[in-house]
């Protein structure tokens, strides 16, 4: 019998499951250290961000633990699949980077992201993540203030719209093979909302460069929006007089609006927008009731004075 | 190949353990916390994606019993069945208890505002009565009626599928594929009931 001592181990002998994770840990921050070390001094480090000073607006939330924001990402370039997403965004290259800035500004041309990031001092924003789909996080992003870099290109008076554009690379990005959306994927924000001192543009997360899956090297975060419209691994921002055409409004007008403001009165035509489910929280605990703008609406709420946040939905 | 009424017996259990398996797994998964980022949804869509399964399971013993002429595949449909209306009924009350909390006013605010969840309790109400008289007995007393109620499974498969599309963003890959695999198993129906027509 191949399998008679199997008895003979006691139970006290098992390891207990947190102990095992703990070790697992330890040899993975060994392991990461020494990686690092031998790479390059820069990489020594294992938190790229450690010492950036918490920016405004951040309201004292509980954090969303990192495993759960970097495992659970809707990354379509990829695949639909929220989960596979972590480990086939894994061969995106995002150093060196380029974004082209064209349109109604002054100044336009390929700005290398590196020079990008040295003319805009970072910081850390804990924002509330919701997703259209009712779920929510709070992520804490590191990043600058989206309106003070776009001052920087001077856009002219013509300028009405910002547009951004995601990188189109079907090599890598496997999910742009499919047709699950119009490639490249778009996104656009009114000057006024781009200028809004909410608005931000992120690098990383939870002190550390941003993960592929969650957008790296530079994504949107507005705050008071759904998550769709925070477009991931920028490469183009156009300055525009008219509404840009949006990736998610081409795939369904009636369903996912360009202002993509969170409401709880405005359904999405298929479930309800009133509720969420909070990440993170044991499986009993309820749904939070949504908040209009997500919370944001002191800092929002004027740029849609007068509006039908019915008919603009 | 004779299989006396223990052997029978065995076998029976031994299905009815790997039936219960993706359930085993489930409960396992929940309670190492393996359930990932959004474990209800997981939960949710795992037992859904589970019910779906059986009833096309259900669907096939038929059509592969006449086909491979393997009479003894009909002795275990009533289970398949069963365990269809089974995972129906996790996937409802994860719903009912996990999402909505047992919340009346949840229930009410959210339920009309989507057809996809309207279309998913159709399905569930056709699938009970299918469940309530899926006894021998009740067979006996139904007789010619028993068949034509439980012909209403065909029904539940394709609004199950209607549900399915309805939830779906823009990936409609998977319920393509059960709609296509439910398409064929009632179109071999469709065949096998005209045959012997044609020899009368």
């Amino acid at each position: 019998m191949l399998f008679k001592d199997k008895k003979a181990i006691k139970s006290s002998e098992i390891t207990d499951q947190k102990v095992f994770h703990d070790r697992r840990r330890i040899i993975k921050a060994a392991a990461g250290t020494a990686l690092g070390s031998m790479m390059s001094p820069a990489a020594y480090a294992l938190k790229k961000y450690q010492a950036i000073p918490v920016g405004p607006y951040s309201a004292s939330l509980k954090v969303t633990d990192y495993e759960d924001v970097a495992s659970y990402t809707n990354y379509y370039e990829f695949t639909t699949n929220k989960t596979d997403a972590t480990v086939l965004a894994k061969g995106l290259k995002t150093n060196p980077w380029k974004v082209k800035v064209e349109g109604e500004a002054e100044k336009t041309g390929d700005f290398d992201l590196e020079d990008i990031l040295k003319a805009n001092p970072l910081e850390e924003r804990i924002y509330r993540f919701r997703c259209v789909e009712a779920w929510s996080m709070v992520v804490p992003w590191i990043g600058f203030p989206l309106g003070k870099m776009l001052q920087q290109f001077k856009p002219t008076s013509k300028a009405k719209f910002v547009e951004f554009t995601t990188l189109h690379n079907p090599d890598i990005m496997i999910g742009q093979r499919t047709g699950s959306l119009n490639w490249p994927y778009i996104e656009g924000l009114r000057i006024d909302e781009a200028m809004n001192p909410l608005s931000f543009l992120a690098t990383g997360m939870y002190d550390d460069e941003l993960p592929n899956q969650n957008g790296a090297p530079l994504r949107l975060v507005v705050p008071w929006k759904y998550g769709f419209k925070s477009i991931k691994a920028i490469v183009k921002i156009r300055f525009s007089e008219t509404m840009p055409a949006t990736a998610w409004n081409k795939r369904a007008e009636g369903e996912y609006g360009f202002y993509a403001n969170v409401n709880p009165e405005v359904a999405h035509p298929r479930w309800s927008q009133s509720r969420e489910r909070v990440l993170g929280a044991s499986i009993f605990t309820p749904k939070r009731n949504t908040e209009i703008f997500n919370g944001y609406g002191e800092q929002v709420a004027s740029m849609y004075s007068g509006m039908d946040l019915k008919k603009y939905f | 190949m004779r299989v006396s009424k223990k052997g029978w017996a065995v076998i029976k259990i031994a299905v009815f353990l790997l039936c219960l398996a993706p359930f085993v797994f489930l409960v396992n998964d929940t309670i190492q916390d393996q359930l990932g980022a959004n474990p209800i949804e997981t939960l949710h869509f795992r037992l859904g994606d589970w019910a779906l399964r059986f009833l096309c399971i259900g669907l096939a013993i038929s059509p592969v019993k006449r086909f491979f002429r393997q009479a003894w595949l009909i002795r275990f449909r009533r289970m398949i069945g069963l365990f269809a209306f089974f995972y129906a009924t996790m996937h409802l009350l994860v719903y009912m208890v996990l999402d909505l909390s047992l919340s009346w006013d949840a229930f009410v605010d959210e339920v009309p505002q989507s057809p996809y969840i309207l279309v998913g309790l159709l399905t569930y109400v056709l699938l009970i009565p299918l469940a309530v008289t899926s006894t021998k007995a009740m067979q006996r007393r139904l007789g010619k009626k028993w068949l034509r109620l439980h012909q209403c499974v065909y029904l539940a498969c394709i609004s199950a599928i209607v549900h399915y599309f309805w939830l779906v963003k823009s990936d409609f890959n998977e319920p393509v594929f059960y709609a296509a695999v439910v398409f064929v198993l009632l179109a071999l129906r469709i065949r096998v009931k005209r045959k012997p027509k044609l020899i009368s």
